[in-house]
C-alpha cells in the first residue's frame, strides 16, 4: 500500500462477504488459506452478524495475485464457510472508518476542524498541538480526506477496511440464515 | 436414563457407532485415557512403532477398502509425527480420521509439557479439524469428522482431544444424520452433475475426432470404474489412467493406453498432446502430468468432471465443466450418450484416431536392456518377474522415486483398489506401513511392496509391527544403494555431477535386518535366482518377508519429460529415440 490509494492505480480490488460460523478459528482457518495459496488480502473486517450463530468477513481482496473463481472455490471448501457474496463495488456499498491524529499548530487548527466538518468528521480528542479524528464513509471520501489531512502532517492513522452489503434494487432477494443445530456447533 | 459416559468411553463408543474395525497408533501421556476403554472394545488396535506409520497404514486401509483408517496417537510429537501422513491424505484425497490427544484444556497456550497447536499445524494438510472443549461433543464431533473424511472429495479430518476432555463425563447420545447435515451448514458436496452440462460434454464426445478419456484417481474414489469401462466401450475412446488411477481401468483392454505423465507411455503423452477432446474425470491436471501448461495438449477441449469445483479452471479453464461424482455423472453421461445415438445423432469417426495411436503403442513400447551375464540385475527385469509370480488381484504397494515409476509402468493392473501409492505428495518411506494397512484391510489378498533402499529405511521399523500382529507382507527392495531418482536427475541435468545421493552398497545389510524383525530375509543377486526368490517369497504366509533385489545403480526411468519442459519433449529409451519423429 502506499499513499492515501491504498488500491494503487491499475490493482483490481474486490470485495468478498463471507458468512461463516461464529466459531473459534474460523478467521484463522479463512486467513490461513489466503497465505497458503498466495492470495493477497488488501483489508480484512469481522465481527459477529445479527445472529450470534454467524460471523461475516469482509475481505477486500487482490485480484492481480489470483483469478477470483479461484479465490471463492478455494475458501467455500472450508467447512465453516456457509455463504459467499462477490460484491463488485459498482452493486454493493461500502463504507470504511477512519480515525487520524493529525499535527496542527493553534493557528492551523481551525482550518483542520473546518475541513473536519464539511467530510462531516468528528473531532474525539484535542490536545495542545494534535487533534483526532474520526470518519466514516465510502472508502473514496476517506482518501480524498487523507489527502487533506497529509498536508498537516498524519502523526498516527487507523483504518478499519471496508466492510460492504449489496446494494438493495428491485431485484434483490434476501435470505436469512438458518440457526445452526445440533450438539457441537 | 441418560447413560454417563467418561469423554475416552464416549469416543470408543464413537468409534464403534461409526464401524470401525481397526485403528492404528501408539499410546503417550495425553491420550491414555483413551487407551483404557480400548481394552474392552471390539475394535483391533495396531500398535505402530512410529506415529508415522500409524498414519501410511491407515491410508493403506483406506485405499484399497474405501473406508476411513483411523490413526490414534498423542500430543506433541506425535502428533506432528501424524503431518507427513495427513498431508499424504490431503494430496491424494484419503478417507482418514486422525486422533491425537492434547494437554488439559486448562493447560492449552502456557508450553506445556508435550503440548503444541496440533490444530493449528494440521489446518493446511486437513479437509477439516477440531479441538474438543467438552466430553459432552465428543460424539457429534466423531461423526461430523467421519462424515467430512467420507463424503464430498474424501480427505482427512483431524479430531484433537485435551487429556480432561477425555477423562471428565458426559451424556450419552448418537447425533442423526439429520442433526449432523444441520450442524454443518456450510458443507453441502455438490454430487450430481448439471444435466445442461452433461448434455453439452455429450455432444462434445460425439462430435470429437481425436478423443481421450483422461482417468484420474477421483474414479476410483468414487467407484466409477464399471462405468467408465461402459463409457469407453460405447464410444471407443482410448483411456489414460493417471498414477492414482492406476487399475482403474484394466491395463489388458485394448483401448488402455497406460499411465501419462512425466514418466508414462509415450502413446499416453503423445494421445493427450495430438487430442481434440480431453475427457477428465476426476484428474486434475498435475503438474507431473501436463508438463508445461501452456504447451498441453494445446488443440484439446476440456470436459473436466470433478466433485471439487476448486478443481474447475485451476490449471486449464475447461470447456464443460461438470461439478459432481465421477460415478453419477458417468452413468448418467452414458444415458444421454445412448439417448442421443438411438435417436439417430452420429458419433464422429475415431477408427482413424484409433490406428494411429495403436501405430505409437506398436513402435513406443516400454524398453529396457536386459542385463549383460554377470552384471547386476535390472529392476524392469525384477518388476516383470514379481508381477508375473504374482497371485491374481495381488496388491501392489510402492514408495517414491524410480521403483515407483517402475512399478506402475511395468506392473500390469487389471482391477481398481490393487495400486496403492503416495502420488501428490510423493512421500517416501510410504510403502511398508501403507503395505501393512492394505493387508489388515485385504486380508484375503496377497500384498506386495515395491521400495527402494533408500524409502525401505525410513520406515522400515514398520515390520516388527507386522511381525507381531501376523500381517504377512511381502517387500521386493529395489536395492541400487542410491537415491535413483535423485541420482537419475543429477546424471541428466547436473552434468553428472554427483551430490549425496549414495547410500552405501553395503549397508544396512537388508537381509539381517529383515530376520531381526521376525521377516525371512532373501537376497538377489543375479537374474537367474530372481524366479526362486519370488516363489518362495510367495509360498510365505506366516510372516513378512523382504527380498533385497541388487540392482543395477546407473538404470534411468523412460520415458521421461523434464521437469517443467513440453509433453512434446518426450526423452525416450535410446533404442526409440531415432524414430521420436513418428510421434509428431
Amino acid at each position: 500500500m502506499s499513499g492515501n490509494n491504498p488500491f494503487g492505480q491499475d490493482s483490481q480490488h474486490h470485495v468478498l462477504s463471507v458468512l461463516v460460523q461464529n466459531r473459534p478459528g474460523v478467521l484463522a482457518r479463512v486467513s490461513a488459506l489466503f497465505a497458503r495459496r498466495g492470495y493477497n488480502i488488501f483489508s480484512l473486517a469481522v465481527a459477529p452478524t445479527e445472529h450470534p450463530d454467524y460471523s461475516r468477513i469482509t475481505i477486500v481482496v487482490d485480484l492481480a495475485s489470483a483469478p477470483l473463481e479461484q479465490m471463492t472455490k478455494q475458501l467455500f471448501k472450508l467447512v465453516d464457510v456457509v455463504r459467499i457474496s462477490e460484491l463488485d463495488p459498482k452493486h454493493s456499498v461500502e463504507r470504511e472508518l477512519l480515525m487520524a491524529t493529525v499535527k496542527v499548530s493553534p493557528e492551523q487548527r481551525g482550518q483542520v476542524v473546518e475541513l473536519t466538518n464539511i467530510f462531516e468528521g468528528k473531532i474525539l480528542s484535542v490536545g495542545t498541538d494534535a487533534l483526532t479524528i474520526s470518519l466514516d464513509g465510502s472508502p473514496s471520501k476517506i482518501d480524498d480526506f487523507m489527502a487533506l489531512l497529509d498536508q498537516y502532517g498524519i502523526v498516527e492513522s487507523q483504518r478499519t477496511g471496508r466492510v460492504a452489503l449489496p446494494k438493495l434494487d428491485r431485484t434483490t432477494k434476501l435470505r436469512a440464515v438458518k440457526t445452526p443445530k445440533g450438539g457441537a456447533r | 436414563m441418560k447413560e454417563i459416559l467418561t469423554g475416552a468411553q464416549a469416543l470408543i463408543r464413537a468409534l464403534e457407532h461409526e464401524h470401525v474395525e481397526v485403528m492404528f497408533g501408539l499410546p503417550g501421556g495425553c491420550i491414555l485415557p483413551a487407551y483404557d476403554p480400548l481394552i474392552e472394545s471390539r475394535i483391533r488396535h495396531i500398535l505402530v512403532r512410529h506415529e508415522q506409520g500409524a498414519g501410511h497404514m491407515a491410508e493403506g486401509y483406506a485405499h484399497v477398502t474405501g473406508k476411513p483408517g483411523v490413526a490414534m496417537v498423542t500430543s506433541g510429537p506425535a502428533a506432528t509425527n501424524l503431518v507427513t501422513p495427513l498431508c499424504d491424505a490431503y494430496m491424494d484425497s484419503i478417507p482418514m480420521v486422525g486422533i491425537t490427544g492434547q494437554v488439559p484444556t486448562a493447560a492449552i497456550g502456557t508450553d506445556a509439557f508435550q503440548e503444541c497447536d496440533t490444530v493449528g499445524i494440521t489446518r493446511s494438510v486437513t479437509k477439516h479439524n477440531e479441538l474438543v472443549m467438552s466430553p459432552q461433543d465428543i460424539p457429534m464431533v466423531v461423526r461430523q469428522a467421519f462424515h467430512i473424511a467420507t463424503t464430498g472429495r474424501p480427505g482427512p479430518t483431524l479430531i484433537d482431544l485435551p487429556k480432561d476432555v477425555l477423562q471428565n463425563t458426559m451424556e450419552w447420545y448418537w447425533p442423526g444424520d439429520d442433526e449432523v447435515l444441520d450442524s454443518l451448514p456450510g458443507y453441502r458436496p455438490n454430487v450430481k452433475g448439471h444435466p445442461k452440462m452433461i448434455k453439452e460434454a455429450a455432444r462434445l464426445i460425439l462430435a470429437a475426432k481425436q478423443p481421450v478419456l483422461y482417468v484420474g484417481g477421483g474414479v476410483l474414489k468414487a467407484r466409477a470404474a464399471d462405468g467408465l469401462r461402459e463409457l469407453a466401450e460405447l464410444t471407443q475412446i482410448p483411456v489414460v489412467t493417471t498414477l492414482m488411477a492406476r487399475g482403474a481401468f484394466p491395463d489388458s483392454h485394448p483401448l488402455c493406453l497406460g499411465m501419462p505423465g512425466m514418466h508414462g507411455t509415450a502413446t499416453a503423452v503423445t494421445a493427450m498432446q495430438k487430442s481434440d477432446l480431453l475427457i477428465a474425470l476426476g484428474s486434475r491436471f498435475d503438474d507431473r502430468v501436463t508438463g508445461k501448461i501452456a504447451a498441453f495438449a494445446p488443440d484439446a477441449k476440456i470436459i473436466h468432471v470433478d466433485i471439487d469445483p476448486a478443481e474447475q479452471g485451476k490449471v486449464r479453464r475447461p470447456d464443460v465443466p461438470i461439478v459432481g461424482d465421477c460415478r453419477l455423472v458417468i452413468e448418467e453421461l452414458i444415458k444421454v450418450l445412448k439417448g442421443m445415438l438411438q435417436s439417430g445423432e452420429k458419433q464422429a469417426d475415431v477408427g482413424p484416431w484409433r490406428s494411429r495411436v495403436s501405430g505409437w503403442r506398436e513402435q513406443f513400447p516400454l524398453a529396457y536392456d536386459q542385463s549383460e551375464a554377470g552384471a547386476a540385475l535390472k529392476p524392469q527385469f525384477c518388476l516383470e518377474k514379481l508381477r508375473d509370480g504374482a497371485p491374481d488381484g495381488t496388491i501392489v504397494v510402492s514408495g517414491v522415486g524410480q521403483h515407483q515409476m517402475w512399478a506402475s509402468q511395468y506392473w500390469r493392473f487389471e482391477e481398481p483398489y490393487t495400486w496403492v501409492n503416495s502420488g501428490g505428495l510423493g512421500t517416501m518411506g510410504f510403502a511398508v506401513p501403507a503395505a501393512i494397512g492394505a493387508k489388515v484391510g485385504r486380508p484375503d489378498r496377497t500384498v506386495w511392496a515395491v521400495d527402494g533402499d533408500g524409502c525401505f529405511q525410513m520406515t522400515a521399523q514398520e515390520l516388527v509391527t507386522a511381525s507381531l500382529e501376523k500381517i504377512p507382507v511381502k517387500i521386493g527392495i529395489l536395492n541400487n544403494s542410491s537415491l535413483g531418482m535423485v541420482r537419475q536427475w543429477q546424471e541428466m541435468f547436473y552434468d553428472e555431477r554427483y551430490s549425496e545421493v549414495n547410500l552405501s552398497g553395503t549397508l544396512p545389510d537388508f537381509v539381517k535386518w529383515a530376520e531381526s524383525m521376525g521377516c525371512v530375509g532373501i537376497r538377489v543377486e543375479d537374474p537367474q535366482e530372481a524366479e526362486a526368490a519370488i516363489d518362495k517369497a510367495n509360498s510365505i504366509n506366516d510372516r513378512p518377508v523382504v527380498v533385497d533385489f541388487r540392482v543395477e545403480e546407473t538404470e534411468k526411468v523412460f520415458p521421461m519429460v523434464p521437469a517443467g519442459q513440453s509433453n512434446d519433449d518426450l526423452i525416450l529409451h535410446e533404442s526409440q529415440m531415432a524414430r521420436r519423429e513418428f510421434l509428431k
